[in-house]
């Protein structure tokens, strides 16, 4: 017998309650997973190559164009490595709930600014000799069942065609994968110059934002300061920033991800905090003479405490664990339950490694109280209250 | 009075005990003094609220009196430090209370393995330990039970194999028998006898009954915090 022994049998001594406390720390750790899940599809994605590339977008808003007349200019820049452009096409794919993403590019140019983005040689070529051609990600393409050689009508409200209607047919000329597992495969990149060609003759010339990778990752926010400074005064001025600031701000415009995750977070231990704590003072009031007992035959204050904070530890981290297994495995098997909004929601190791230390946290907070109280008891008072 | 053998094992000095109820002082045991030697069964009796329990607690250094000084085997040990006196009780005392106090988790032979857990034994060593003091006891075919499926004598034995596991030099029995009927209790008194005379334990039992009291080898009284040898009349 061990210590450990004591605590797991004390823990079965109130079935139920141990149950019902046991299961709310168990749906906390749920939602601790999938917060976290959420926060990194909004947030993460930001890969090593993501540190050498700025994004220069309207300074007004990301929906307003910029001239394609730009990257020459931009190019010139010191410092400058690459530039090429991207445009958001926001197109339906039969009804909006299936949404993803899709954007004109230019392929030459795309594919070398993105090496994450992993496509067959074959496939680069095809893509380049197909003007309505399209690459789509690995998971866009188990998303819909799509493979290559399929044709994919997409609506797009706000980009009518020249030729009349707001329909337009892509060929599936690749599928790519992702370096790593923060790389988002659930868009769809199709080719510019059909884009430019085919949309009315108003919008001609005008693209969404830059990319530019920078010689130099150090000297990204001057190069910025720098591409702002070019345009300035212009008609159509700039906003660059890093990428990573950029996706930032992209997920700020449904809200403050990290506060609101924060919150919740916040709210749901606090909760968990007084159930777990409720439960532990009830059972270490209830054994006041059991602790009596112990002290008499020989347990010290430290055993005590011991023996109070093994037990919440353990309530704690077992509830943390299952928590956050069940939440893995959740996420893993059903994935983004938005269909498509959060591409990269995963469940990382990280946040699982978060979860235990939390977990040890809470058992640490609510059992110290009524071991404290414990501790404390005078030992002929509590043998007294059997 | 002082109450004194050869080879003495417990020495009470001038001890008194002072309980503080709000701003009302209540003077529990005022100036006394007490000698136990050892292998003594010493039965202490008297009226309730005499401090029978409350000397109990200070030799078992469960409490600490408010002056005055407790030595058990030359060890002064109203001074030690609170962690310093669990570990010489775990040491030196086997208690058995009323109401048995075992762990209504554990199975017997559990219980009586607690205070074996604060020792350096290994689980074999433990595990032997367990079931001498369960043999001694007469439950070894108990071993695996529960408290709640055993009898309050049998409980009781449980406690009295949880007291003596340590092989403790002073076993200290607070009303043992006050909750059991006469034979069960006898069985228990029957144990105590046998632990004080073949077992070398020095024993010291509190009871109002004077039929236990009758199993013991001396008898004091304690009465308005004087201890006599017989009841004051």
């Amino acid at each position: 017998m061990s210590l450990l022994y004591l605590a797991l049998k004390n823990l079965g001594r109130r079935k139920l309650r141990t149950t019902f406390t046991f299961l709310s720390i168990v749906v906390a750790f749920m939602l601790f997973g999938y917060l976290c899940a959420i926060r990194h599809s909004l947030s993460g994605g930001i890969t090593l190559q993501g540190a050498s590339r700025l994004i220069a977008r309207h300074k007004v808003s990301i929906i307003q164009l910029l001239p394609e007349s730009y990257k020459q200019k931009i190019a010139r820049i010191p410092g400058v490595q690459a530039v090429t452009h991207q445009t958001w096409f926001g197109g339906i794919y039969r009804e909006p709930k299936n949404f993803f993403a899709q954007m004109p590019v230019v392929p030459d140019e795309f594919l070398p600014m993105f090496p994450e983005y992993l496509l067959p040689e074959e496939q680069k070529k095809a893509w380049g000799s197909t003007r309505t051609g399209a690459v789509i990600g690995r998971k866009l393409s188990e998303r819909f069942g799509w493979k290559v050689g399929d044709k994919i009508p997409l609506l797009a409200p706000i980009w009518p065609k020249r030729t009349g209607g707001n329909t337009w047919e892509f060929d599936v000329v690749g599928i790519f994968d992702g370096k790593d597992k923060n790389t988002d495969t659930a868009q769809l990149f199709f080719r510019y110059d059909y884009f430019d060609e085919a949309r009315v003759d108003e919008a001609k010339g005008l693209i969404g934002w830059y990319m530019v990778r920078v010689n130099n990752p150090d000297e990204a926010p001057a190069l910025a300061a720098r591409i702002d400074a070019e345009f300035e005064n212009s008609a159509a001025e700039t906003k660059t920033e890093t990428e990573k600031a950029f996706l930032q701000g992209f997920a700020k415009q449904i809200g403050d991800i990290a506060l609101l995750t924060a919150i919740i977070m916040s709210a749901v231990f606090f909760t968990i905090l007084l159930v777990t704590g409720n439960t532990m003072s009830q059972s270490v009031r209830e054994r006041t003479g059991e602790f009596g007992v112990l002290k008499a035959i020989g347990f010290s204050p430290a055993h005590v405490l011991r023996v109070v904070l093994i037990e919440s530890c353990l309530l704690a981290f077992l509830g943390a664990a299952v928590g956050i297994a069940m939440a893995a495995l959740l996420i893993t098997s059903h994935g983004d339950p938005t269909g498509g909004m959060l591409p990269l929601f995963a469940f990382l190791p990280r946040d699982a490694g978060w979860g235990a230390v939390i977990g040890i946290g809470l058992g640490l907070v609510t059992g110290m109280f009524p071991a404290w109280s414990a501790m404390r008891l005078r030992v002929s008072d509590a043998v007294r209250r059997i | 009075m002082n109450i004194s053998q050869n080879e003495e094992l417990v020495r009470v000095e001038k001890v008194e005990k002072v309980f503080r109820r709000g701003s009302e002082e209540i003077h529990v045991l005022k100036n006394l003094d007490l000698s136990i030697p050892s292998g003594d069964f010493l039965a202490l009796m008297g009226p309730s609220g005499s401090g029978k329990s409350t000397l109990l607690n200070l030799i078992g250094g469960l409490d600490r009196p408010t002056s005055g000084s407790i030595t058990v085997q030359g060890e002064r040990i109203e001074v030690l430090s609170e962690s310093r006196l669990a570990a010489w009780r775990a040491r030196h005392v086997g208690f058995v209370f009323q109401f048995y106090n075992l762990l209504p988790v554990l199975t017997a032979e559990r219980n009586v393995e607690l205070p074996l857990l604060l020792t350096h034994l290994s689980r074999a060593e433990r595990r032997r330990h367990v079931a001498t003091a369960l043999e001694i006891v007469g439950l070894s075919h108990r071993a695996r039970h529960y408290p709640r499926t055993l009898s309050g004598g049998e409980q009781q034995r449980v406690g009295i194999a949880r007291a003596i596991v340590t092989d403790p030099t002073l076993l200290l029995c607070d009303e043992p028998t006050g909750d059991l009927d006469r034979k069960s209790g006898d069985e228990i008194l029957e144990l105590l006898q046998v632990l004080s005379r073949d077992h070398a334990k020095t024993v010291v039992m509190v009871t109002h009954d004077p039929h236990a009291s009758a199993r013991a080898k001396r008898v004091l009284y304690l009465d308005k915090s004087q201890l006599s040898a017989a009841p004051v009349a």
